[in-house]
């Protein structure tokens, strides 16, 4: 077996010291540190990215937030207007329809009182016309007018009657 | 494919051969062959196969890593995403397994991983060499981390490391036997961690080596079952390979985590 002869022993110790050493120190110096700070820096700038996005993202809530409440606000603005047009309307309507009736009541009863004394002119008619034709009617029967309260008394027990 | 490689070069050289079987020897692959021979203070220091593998590892990790995040791209393009990958995979691993204190030994685990896979796979190219195929390799990356292991544990708590030994719970009578087996089963820590790597990736060799040697002595008749063999041998020592090295990151991790908080 070569490997077992300890005068190759020597010169492989000796290399192995000699490359391994200078190995590490250039691993150690130049090559781990560079990998490293890429590696970091890669982390960093994902990690600054994602920062951002999160940013983004709480600022696209908050528009969204303030577009529904002003949305809402709005909505409720526009249904109290409503309302009150509607409220008004009503109230306006309402009054005019008062005053309407008002007006009608004042109309019919004026219109009552006329006809109740159209009525009661027309019926003090209606007894002279009677006393006239019955006074006519006895004067041509017995020749003598009667007197003019029996008439009345007639005439009035007739319409009763 | 490496079998093959290694065993038409064997019948080259002619002194890989085994005794007398005709067939290459299949351990001719982990041979070190002094490619530049350096001698500093009398210590042999000799540039070898093994270290030009280990230099090939380093610089395709690091040439690997800087061409990858040449740009720093927030969108990663391919190349910058198996390196973010790869970064992650072992951040990972240490904060599951250590936790957020661990992270402190992040760039070692990193670089060992790194390097251990490397090493695996580059073991794998044909006409390549296997670093990790030597258990002195392995070894001395498995004693560096529980040296280092233990240093840090007894740095963290004090004397009150030893406290790790002491199993909680058992009756008094026992505990003479269980804190034995618990030093021994410490001990053995960087005995099992360079063995496991060692010998999987000597093993898979081997038997590449072998499996090669037959599809080459058995010729066209008999040669494809072998080959067939070989092939998804290869997919499996692929496995092998990166398995290996994340096992022997994650055992470092369990390691560090009981040396900072003690179970």
């Amino acid at each position: 077996m070569p490997q077992l002869n300890p005068l190759d022993w020597g010169p492989q110790l000796v290399w192995l010291v000699l490359t391994f050493g200078i190995l590490y120190l250039l691993m150690l110096w130049v090559a781990l540190p560079r990998i490293g700070s890429v590696i970091e820096k890669r982390a960093a700038h994902i990690s600054g990215d994602l920062a951002t996005a999160e940013k983004f993202r709480r600022e696209t809530e908050e528009a969204i937030a303030a577009y529904e409440q002003a949305l809402a606000e709005a909505k409720q603005r526009a249904h109290t207007i409503v309302e009150e047009g509607r409220a008004r309307l009503k109230a306006e309507s309402d009054a005019e329809r008062a005053k309407l009736e008002k007006e009608l009541a004042v109309k019919s009863a004026e219109a009552e009182a006329r006809i109740e004394k159209a009525k009661a002119a027309a019926m003090t008619e209606v007894n002279a016309v009677a006393m006239d034709v019955a006074a006519d009617i006895v004067k041509q029967l017995i020749g003598t007018a009667p007197p003019k309260s029996d008439l009345e008394k007639a005439v009035i027990a007739a319409r009763k009657a | 494919m490496i079998g093959v490689a290694y065993a038409a070069e064997d019948a080259g050289h002619g002194d890989g051969h085994g005794g007398g079987t005709g067939l290459p020897d299949p351990m001719h692959q982990f041979e070190i062959k002094r490619l530049i021979n350096l001698d500093v203070f009398g210590f042999d220091a000799s540039f070898t196969n093994s270290g030009l593998f280990m230099v090939i590892a380093a610089a395709l990790i690091t040439l690997f890593t800087l061409f990858a995040m040449r740009k720093g791209a927030l969108v990663p393009g391919r190349l910058q995403s198996v390196a973010e990958i790869s970064y992650e995979f072992v951040a990972n691993m240490v904060r599951d397994n250590v936790g957020t204190a661990g992270m402190k030994y992040f760039p070692f685990i990193f670089t060992l991983f790194m390097f251990v896979l490397a090493l695996n796979m580059l073991g794998m190219v044909p006409y390549s060499f296997t670093v990790t195929s030597h258990i002195i390799v392995t070894f001395a990356l498995a004693a560096f981390i529980f040296i280092g292991v233990t240093i840090i544990g007894f740095w963290k708590h004090g004397i009150g490391f030893l406290k790790f030994f002491v199993p909680s719970g058992v009756p008094f009578v026992m505990l003479p036997l269980l804190v034995v087996i618990e030093v021994i089963s410490y001990l053995t820590r960087p005995v099992s961690l360079s063995v496991r790597l060692f010998a999987n990736m000597m093993a898979g060799h081997t038997m590449l080596k072998v499996f090669g040697s037959f599809v080459v002595a058995l010729g066209l008749l008999g040669g494809w079952a072998a080959l067939a063999f070989m092939v998804a041998f290869t997919g499996l020592e692929l496995l092998v390979a990166f398995l290996q090295a994340y096992v022997f990151a994650i055992l470092t991790c369990i390691y560090l985590n009981d040396a900072l908080h003690m179970h």
